[in-house]
């Protein structure tokens, strides 16, 4: 199943992934982190298609995406 | 578990100072990841400007050197000129480039340099606080132009890309945007494109990379992208606006 890493000191909540994310699993957290920003999390983890769109559109390289066995690849990138 | 996308080593390990929403961080990594993948970053050098990208010499994980303000295409000349075995990229923002750097790289682009200019239009001097920039949009309400930018006074914005592409000299010219997941998967294409062209040491490449600046604009990031595509992308439209595939020498009478 695929499923996306939030590096939560370095995600700074310009919830630009929010937007991206074509199955709008994406939302922000109630906390903060140590600079004071709210983190990306998500809400609905089994939804993830791991397309990785959060992750080319982060500014700050804060999401990794991970998958199990062969993926099928929407674009190339 | 296969990780599909994480950090290029091009790229330091290290937050960004840049602000929340503000895209410079997506080229960084797009700049970092086209170097890594064709396999240049061990002769590569980069060209850091002044203006907000004057810290990406902390960023990029290869050699690094920081401009005078504007002169970045002259450094590169320089460097390329007495090692051409290096891959030479130059990080500009619109005032450096657009503003005092303007004959740099219109001489640089002439001379048919082998440099690749990344130039990041976000329509406004940034670091300084938000003033006017030749970019700026007619309109637009900046801090040196409290009521929008008026075209009678100050002209209309300067089309970089359109005016480096109708130079003679062959040279690969482009223009992206930034605003959304499908034209940032572009943006990757194109730059990578312009570094391939450079190591086949073909001609000069220049990459115009429409950005966002949330703070500067007084808007969200989310209102900023929109405002990107709604406004800047009518005016500067986006594609390939010259390929040194297409010029003859003929037609130019060289002999």
């Amino acid at each position: 199943m695929p499923k996306i890493e939030v590096n939560t000191e370095r995600c700074k909540g310009c919830e630009r992934c929010n937007d991206a994310c074509p199955q709008q699993i994406i939302g922000m957290s109630d906390q903060l982190n140590n600079k004071g920003y709210k983190y990306a999390v998500v809400f609905d983890r089994p939804r993830c298609i791991g397309c990785r769109i959060c992750a080319i559109i982060c500014p700050d390289v804060a999401i990794e995406v991970y998958v199990e066995g062969t993926q099928y690849e929407l674009f190339q990138y | 578990m296969k990780k599909i996308f994480a950090s290029t080593e091009a790229l330091v390990d290290r937050p960004t100072h840049y602000c929340p929403g503000c895209t410079h961080g997506v080229i960084h990594r797009i700049v970092a990841e086209s170097i890594e993948e064709l396999g240049l970053r061990e002769r590569t050098v980069g060209i850091a400007p002044v203006g907000c990208a004057v810290l990406a010499y902390e960023y990029f994980n290869c050699d690094m050197f920081e401009a005078s303000h504007g002169r970045a295409p002259a450094v590169a000349t320089g460097a390329k000129r007495s090692r051409p075995d290096l891959i030479l990229f130059t990080y500009q923002g619109d005032g450096d480039l657009a503003s005092i750097g303007m004959g740099e790289i219109i001489h640089a682009a002439n001379r048919g340099e082998k440099i690749t200019v990344i130039f990041v239009n976000n329509a406004v001097y940034g670091m300084t606080g938000g003033q006017m920039a030749p970019t700026t949009m007619p309109g637009q309400y900046t801090t040196t132009s409290p009521y929008g930018r008026d075209v009678k006074d100050v002209g209309y914005p300067v089309r970089m890309a359109e005016i480096v592409a109708t130079l003679t000299t062959p040279g690969f010219v482009a223009r992206v945007s930034l605003h959304n997941p499908k034209e940032t998967i572009r943006a990757k294409e194109i730059i990578k494109r312009a570094f391939a062209y450079q190591a086949a040491g073909t001609c000069f490449t220049f990459v115009e990379c429409l950005s966002t600046c949330p703070t500067n604009w007084g808007l969200s990031p989310r209102e900023a992208e929109k405002w990107l595509e709604e406004k800047m992308v009518p005016y500067y439209p986006l594609g390939v606006k010259k390929r040194p595939e297409d010029f003859q020498e003929e037609q130019h009478g060289a002999s």
